[in-house]
Parts: C-alpha cells; structure tokens; sequence
C-alpha cells in the first residue's frame, strides 16, 4: 500500500550535520527543486563561524533552513516542522528550532560514543531516545551504511562513497515531499562532469534514496504542497548577494560606464568580489586590493577616471574605509559603498546577522559628511537597491551605502528576474570639452540639483585639481573662509536632500493608509515584520506596516504618513538604531522600539506578541 | 586598448603651471623639484588632459596644485592606491604621485609596498626630507637613529627605511635616487621614470629649510658630494671621488671600495648594470652613515630598470579574453540564470 499523501500549506525543513557533510549543498538542491516546484520560499544558511571546526562538535555544525508553501512566504520559517541531523551535535544543536510534534530524521551513525561525547552529551545521555519520549516523529536510518550499500558496486574509495551520504538523505526528503529529482541529477551531471563515476555515485545515492524512502514505507505519511499563487511570471531563485552582483553588472549596462570594483576579503560580503570578478566581459573590472582603505580609494581614483567606483565590506572593514568614504564626499564623486553587515562591535559574530551599521552609515565619519543610505528588504531587492544605489550616486554626484546584512545576503528567494529594458535608465553626462578661449572651467559650479560635473581626466580644457580641504564654491580652490565652510556644509547636507525628489515615495505594505498602529521597518527584518502585521490585520487589529528602502534622505511623504497613525513601533535587530534617526527627524512623534540583538532574524511569532502588546498599551 | 594618436599642441613649461600660489617656505627643496617637472612635461609626448597628479598629505602632496593639469589631493598616505584605481580605469593616462617620507613610508607603507610589486604603471616620485614638515617637525619614517625632534627630545630611538632596499625587496621594476641640489640630473631620472612603463619609483632628496636644513648636505653639497656620492651610469664602472680616485669593485659577492692609484685599474671595477636584480641589491645596501670612515658612497641614478607586464595591461587582456571567450556579456541571459521557472 502507497503511504499516503497529505497537502500543506508551508512546510520548513531544516538541514544540519557538520560541516563537512554538505548539509548547504543538499539545502541549496532541495531549494531550486522547491522553486521549480513553483512554491514560495525562502531560506537561511546558518554557517559555523570556523571553516574548519572540530568534526562532530557543536561549533562545527552547518545547518540550513527552508521555508516553502502553497501561500506567500514572508521568512525562512520561525521553526521547523522536519529536522534533518546527521549527528549527535546537529541535534544538540538544532532541537530548539524544531516545532512540537515535528519530525526528526537521525543518522544513527553519528550518534556512536564518540559523536555523544563530542557534542558534549553526558556518558549516560541517549539523546534519540529522549526525542522519542518527547512526542517527536524519529526516523533513524544509519544513513552511512545505507549509503555504503547503495554504491558497494561503485568501486570508489570509502571516502568518496561516504561523501554521497547527503545526496542519500535528499533522496528521502524528495520522496517524503513528492518532489521531482531531475534539476538535481543535472546539477551533480554538471558539477562532476570532469569526474563522471563520482558524478554516478552521487546519481545513484540520491535515486537509492528515494527508493529505499517509498520501499520501506519509511514514514506513515507523505506531503505535498502545491504551487504557490505568486504573480505569473518568469521565476528564478536568488540570493542576496548574487542579486547584489547581479544589479551591479545591470547598472553597468544601463548607465554605459566602465564599472570598477575594490574590494577586501571579509565575511559576509566576498561573495559579491567572487561573482563580480567573474564578469569581466561585462566590462567590470575588480580589484582585490592590499586592505579595505585601497580598496576604497582605488575606486575613489576610478571614479575620478569615470568609471562607476563601487566598493564592499561588512562593518569592521567600513570603519577602516571611513575616511575615504568623507573624501569621496567632499570631492562629490560617485561611489558606492556595499555594507553586508554582520553582528559586532569590532569582529563580533562575523557569520551572523545584525543591522547595528546604520548610524555608521548615517553619520560615522568625520566632518559634516552627509550621503544616501539605501537598505535592500529581502534577497532580490539586493538587485533593486544596488541598482537605485547606482543610478542616484551617477546621477548626484554624491555617495551612496548600500546595508544589506548577512541573512539577506546568504538568504534566497524566488525572484521575478526584469528584462534590460525595463529597467529605469541611468542618466550620466561627463562635461564637455572646452576651448582655451571660452570661459575657465568651475569644477564646483552646480545645476539646478546642486549637482557638479563629472569633469574627467582626458577631457581637454578641463584640467582641475581636486582634493579633502575644503573647496570654493564654485572655483573648487582651497578656501579656508569662514562663510564659504558654512555655505559648503549646507550645500552638501541640501545636495542629499535634494535626492528625496529622484526616489520613489513611501508605500503602506500591509494593513490600512491609516490606523492605530504602524510598524516601521527597515532592511532584512522585512519579511517577518510583513508576516507579523499580515496575521495580526487578517485577524481584525487595526495595525499597518511601512518598510524603509530610502533611509538618507526619507522619502517625501514619510512624514505626513507617519501621522496618520496612533501608535508607532521600530523593530529591528540593534539596539535602537533608526528610532534614533526618527527621533530626531520626527521630534513631535513618539516611537517605540522593539529591539533583539542575537544575531538572527526575528520570529514571526515574536514580532506577533511584540505589536500584540504595543496595540494593548 | 587602443592609443589614438593625438595631435599635440607646442606645450612650454608654463602651460604646465596653474594659477594657484605656492605655499611652500621660501628656500624649500620643493621648488626645484616642481620647476623640473614643469619642465619636463612638454617633452613627454602626452597631452595635458592625459596627465594626473595624485598626491596624499604633507607639504610635497601640495603638489598637484601647482600643476595646470588633472590633479587629487587625496588622503594621508593612500596616493599609491588613489592612483591604483585611477590607472586601472584609465590605462592611457600618464599618472603621477607625489608622496612624500612620512606619506608613503610611515602610514601608505603598505600601499606603496604593494603598488611595487603590482607593478601599476605608475611614476611616484617621493620626496625625501627626513621630518615631517607640514605638522612642523616630528621624526619620521627616514630620520636617523637618534635625531633630536619635538617629538624626539632624546633622540629618536626608530631604525630609519631604507627606501631603495625597500623597493628592491617589493621587487619594483624601476628605483632611481636624485637630488633636488642637481635639477639636471633630477629631470633626466624623472624622463626615465616616465619612460618606463610599470611602477617607477624615484627617491628625491629634498630639503626642509625650516626643520631639517642640510640633512643630506654631505651628498648634495657641490663641495661634498664627489668624495660621497656616486653617479650611476649605465654601463659605466663605479668611480667617484674628486679626482676619480676611487673605484668600487666585487669581490664574489662582496663590494669594496678601492683606490685607483694603489693597484687596481677602471678594468677591476663593478660595471653599472640596471637590469641585474643582484647588483641592484647590493647597492641598495650602500645605506652608511657617512660620518663612517671608509663607508660606502650614496649611489644616485638609476639602480634598476627592468620592464615586466604591468598589472592593467594583464586585466585588460583578461577582460578582452573574456569577451573573446564567452562574446560580450548578455544582461538578460545573465539576469535569468541557468535554471527558471514560469508561473502562469
Ligand atoms: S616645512 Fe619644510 S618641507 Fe615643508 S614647505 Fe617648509 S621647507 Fe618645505
């Protein structure tokens, strides 16, 4: 008799084993499978801090989380319904995460003496039992054993079979979710093309899997979730950090520029180095450079070159570039500058997440320095933001941050890719040249958005010096006149101000245009805020939600929207960081925080009891 | 990348000059270096608009002021890099940087170190003071062991760079020493820098005036500086001295300064060659105090001239191969990724 199959709505797995058993590997696979399946989705990659942790302790394990369903899916899930571990610190690990009444499946084989030891369980503890007198669903299956069995004919070294372990237990989740395998078995055709009998093994563990899964009648019942109503469309999966990259190399086709790229090595954000440098025939150029500072000021003198100058780092690495960043302002040069921040102070958790960067963008640097402050909400509107970061930095003559974090870095989400040409234009005009006899070139001399020209080196007649002390207006000689400083600190602070007419105005997300109370987000937090406040509308409270995209300046309209509402409350994963900025923007309005620092997202169920309890106030 | 030729207009020294006053203290070593290079520039073949001059903090980085041509007055010590960035953006410019002991050797040490070995075609030409002038004298990175300064009231206790062994080490492709006390000499080493294509690094003895006056005296004084300075000329053995009576001459690996009346003939001695990474080396170790008897003579000139691929011609070629390789970059087709999905 078929085991039979139930419909879900939403579903969230979660993978974990150490790092060495390719637990983001099979999450990455069952993830594109999910998509094709055309469900919602969204994912979190929980990494071990050390590359190379102790196999088999707790520091060393590697998880990765999937959320995906039938409705809109707002986050990676707050818990999870299975719990894959593939030893006894995964479980250790992890059991936290896994909703009452979920369903573990166990390798056996990594819960031995040793493995209990090394996740510091006590002689006598005996962990899967426990689970089962907990009123868990176990499966166990000594999954190395399985997997050995499955390749016995493949005349691979041991090693090399174990390593097909993963592929073994996707095997069983793709039959227990009714999944189809064929992205997969293309996947490992492609990345073991130059080894094919390792390529066969994989192949083979991951059918054996599926099989041993249906034959052994292995659970007592098997899900399907059907695909997600999200708007039609052509899909592809994404994350942050790749739709970072991906923006980039768009905004250099749209603008026309050469694009140039510095950067230093630093978690979370080299991925964006490793795929920009593989773009070269896009024409971007990157730079790895000898520390954060080169990196950022090789991109200043690119940009002086007319290139479109970007650089990256997370918040450590920014400290280090903030000098740079207050000469680009002052020569009002374009520069982007990507902050995928991680949790701090100094090196802080660098593989988890924070959004404790924004008064370092804001106002971290010396002088008068003001810019733009974008933050992207989820993986692909990495793609929107870096390509408005593109566009306003090009267009003003002005720097503009980028703060993406960590877990919209590494997160994933299916995205509804744009064509070239729908996306917005980027207008850029370098100055023309001049003859001798015209008037002398002002290099500070401004048009009606007090915006100066991009006068670049090889245009004759042009020829200007620019530099950090401070400029004439207009002229941009060194001045040290007292009335000219003040005029030049409030054109360049009404210069930012004036990029609030070029950007798209504030949107109510969730609820009602007016209410009782309205959560105010801004950057990752974006998902579980929506989720929250979705629930709580759906179930009668008058609560709405606005996420900030455009933090420096606000959009236009923030303002008058913000006193439309009763109440207002500013969650985020720092200890008050934008409330800060609308206290002192907004000084009438009263704001509350809700504020969790742990390195993680927030909870959908946690931002429910937080704006449950602001509404009861 | 493609060089069009440009028609270029008859340039003299004072196209070159802007219409900013020079700041510097009457009597600075910085006005001889910048009338050379005002000098030089309608000889080098390129168009005004082509040249930059890139400069960090310090009384030198002024520089780019003076000069009627595109110019950065950037940040302390991040010249190297600033103009990094610049090159590799736009290779067919002519870039400059002016830094100076405190600028490049002190905080931009680790962007003039990599700049070397990146080997970006670059001329930095640094200028030498031993103090730091512009914050009005503390010791530098150059100053000798034991200089008293106001930061230093007992002497300074830091072992000074040596910047030719330094460039050498970072295995630069062109190191040259001047002096701002011979302007011909200076303008012909600055055309060789030009002239080479990869990083150039030219050390130039500069004199403050105001907090270090005559700190290479013994060099650059006319009167002093046969018997303890040499002239390398390529090709040439190495002679020095007021009657050319000394000779410097390899024993194995070894240098030695010897007489040429007592025994040996210009045929014993070490023949200057700037393409003999060893010999470039030994003679960045003629590094001695010259109060030392007997010590070796300050070589001046070019110690090493070695051209090698540069970094921004190997990342243009990457990146035409890369169009060659794989056609010229598809936006959509990159947009969609290898594997979609169509939701109706
Ligand atoms: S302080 Fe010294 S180096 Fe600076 S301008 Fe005056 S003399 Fe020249």
């Amino acid at each position: 008799m078929d085991t039979k199959i139930f419909e879900k709505d939403d579903v969230t797995i979660r993978f974990a084993g150490d790092s060495g058993d390719g637990m983001q590997l099979t999450g990455s696979q069952f993830t594109n499978t999910t998509a094709l399946a055309g469900n919602d989705l969204s994912t979190l990659p929980d990494f071990p801090a050390e590359i190379r942790a102790p196999a088999g302790t707790v520091a060393g394990v590697s998880g990765f989380q999937i959320h995906f369903g039938s409705k809109q899916i707002y986050t990676p899930g707050d818990a999870c319904d299975v719990l894959v571990v593939m030893n006894a610190a995964a479980l250790k690990a992890n059991l936290k995460t896994l909703k009452a009444g979920g369903i573990i499946i166990a390798n056996v084989d990594g819960f031995g003496k040793r493995d209990l030891s090394l996740a510091k369980y006590g002689p006598e503890d005996d962990p899967l039992k426990d689970i089962q007198t907990s009123g868990y669903t176990l499966i166990q299956l000594d999954v190395t054993k399985l997997t050995r069995a499955s390749l016995k004919e493949s005349g691979l070294p041991p090693k090399d079979v174990d390593r097909c372990k993963n592929m073994f237990v996707l095997g069983i989740i793709y039959w227990l979710f009714s999944r189809d395998m064929d992205s997969t078995v293309s996947f490992i055709e492609k990345k073991f093309a130059k080894k094919p009998e390792i390529a066969a093994a994989n192949i083979k563990a991951l059918k054996d899997g599926y099989t041993y899964g249906n034959a052994t009648q292995l659970f007592s019942e098997r899900y399907a979730v059907q695909p997600a109503k999200i708007e039609p469309g052509t899909y592809r999966n994404i994350t942050g950090n790749e739709a970072t990259v991906l923006g980039v190399a768009a905004a250099t086709k749209k603008s026309g520029l050469n694009t140039f790229f510095g950067s230093y090595p630093i978690t979370p954000a080299s991925d964006i180095l490793h795929g920009l440098s593989k773009l070269k025939h896009y024409g971007i150029k990157t730079f790895q450079a000898e520390d954060e500072i080169s990196a950022i000021t090789s991109a200043i003198g690119a940009s002086f070159g007319g290139n479109l100058a970007l650089t990256s780092s997370s918040g450590a690495g920014i400290a280090l570039k903030t000098e740079a960043i207050s000469l680009a302002v002052i020569l009002e040069l374009p520069l982007v500058i990507i902050n995928v921040q991680r949790a701090g102070p100094s090196t802080g958790m660098p593989t988890k997440t924070e959004q404790s960067d924004l008064l370092q963008a804001m106002y971290g640097r010396a002088g008068e320095a003001p810019l733009v402050v974008l933050a992207p909400q989820s993986p692909s509107d990495c793609f929107d933001m870096i390509y408005e970061a593109c566009r306003i930095t090009v267009e003003h003559m002005i720097p503009v941050f980028f703060l993406s974090d960590g877990y919209i870095a590494n997160g994933a989400e299916p995205w509804r890719f744009p064509t070239t040409e729908s996306l917005r234009s980027i207008t850029k005009t370098f100055a023309k040249p001049r003859e001798a006899t015209e008037e002398p070139f002002l290099p500070y001399l401004r048009d009606d958005k007090l915006v100066r020209p991009w006068a670049i080196p090889g245009t004759p007649g042009l020829e200007h010096r620019v530099g950090g002390l401070e400029k004439q207006d207009k002229t941009g000689n060194i001045s040290y006149d007292p009335d000219n400083h003040h005029h030049m600190t409030m054109v360049r602070e009404g210069k930012k101000n004036v990029v609030a007419e070029n950007i798209p105005l504030q949107q109510i997300d969730e609820g009602e245009e007016s209410g009782k109370l309205l959560v105010v987000g801004w950057g990752s937090t974006f998902g579980s805020i929506k989720a929250a406040v979705r629930e709580l509308a759906s179930e009668g409270h008058s609560v709405s939600n606005t996420h900030l995209r455009y933090l420096n300046p606000f959009p236009k309209n923030f303002g008058s929207m913000l006193e439309r509402f009763d109440k207002i409350l500013v969650p985020e994963i720092n200890n008050g960081q934008l409330i800060k900025v609308l206290r002192d923007q907004f000084p009438n309005i009263n704001f509350d925080g809700y504020n969790r620092v742990r390195g993680v997202p927030f909870t959908v169920s946690e931002l429910k009891d937080a704006i449950s309890q602001k509404l009861n106030d | 990348m493609e060089v069009k030729e440009k028609q270029l207009p008859e340039y003299s020294s004072k196209d070159f000059s802007s219409d900013q006053d020079v700041r510097w203290c009457p009597g600075c070593g910085d006005y001889t270096i910048l009338k050379q290079v005002q000098n030089l520039m309608p000889d080098i073949g390129v168009a005004k608009e082509d040249i930059v001059f890139v400069a960090g903090i310090g009384c030198s980085s002024r520089f780019p002021y003076y000069m009627d041509t595109y110019g950065i007055h950037s940040i302390h010590g991040r010249a190297p890099a600033v103009a990094t960035g610049l090159k590799i953006a736009r290779p067919e410019l002519s870039v400059w940087v002016i830094t100076g002991d405190g600028d490049s050797l002190s905080i931009g040490g680790n962007h003039l170190i990599h700049a070397l070995r990146r080997n970006v075609d670059l001329n930095i030409l640094l200028f030498n003071n031993e103090i730091y002038g512009l914050t009005k004298g503390q010791y530098s990175p150059t100053s000798p062991e034991g200089m008293v300064t106001k930061s230093t009231p007992f002497g300074s206790l830091d072992h000074p760079f040596n910047p030719a062994a330094l460039a050498i080490g970072a295995d630069a492709g062109f190191f040259a020493r001047a002096m701002d006390r011979d302007p011909k000499h200076m303008r012909s080493i600055m055309e060789r820098a030009h002239k080479h294509k990869g990083t150039s690094l030219v050390e130039i003895y500069q004199n403050c005036i105001v907090f270090n006056d005559g700190a290479f005296e013994s060099y650059t004084d006319k009167k002093l500086r046969d018997d303890t300075s040499i002239y390398l000329e390529q090709g040439e053995p190495l002679i020095f001295g007021k009657e050319s009576q000394f000779g410097i001459r390899l024993d194995g690996h070894k240098p030695e300064v010897v007489s040429l009346s007592g025994g040996f003939s210009k045929d014993d001695l070490w023949i200057h060659d700037e393409t003999d990474h060893f010999k470039a080396y030994i003679l960045s170790r003629f590094f001695d105090n010259n109060s030392i008897e007997g010590g070796f003579p300050r070589p001046f000139g070019v110690f090493y001239d070695v051209q090698k691929p540069t970094y921004e011609d190997q990342l243009h070629s990457q990146m035409n191969m890369a169009v060659e390789i794989r056609g010229e970059g598809d936006l959509d087709a990159l947009l969609a990724g290898s594997e979609t999905w169509v939701v109706k």
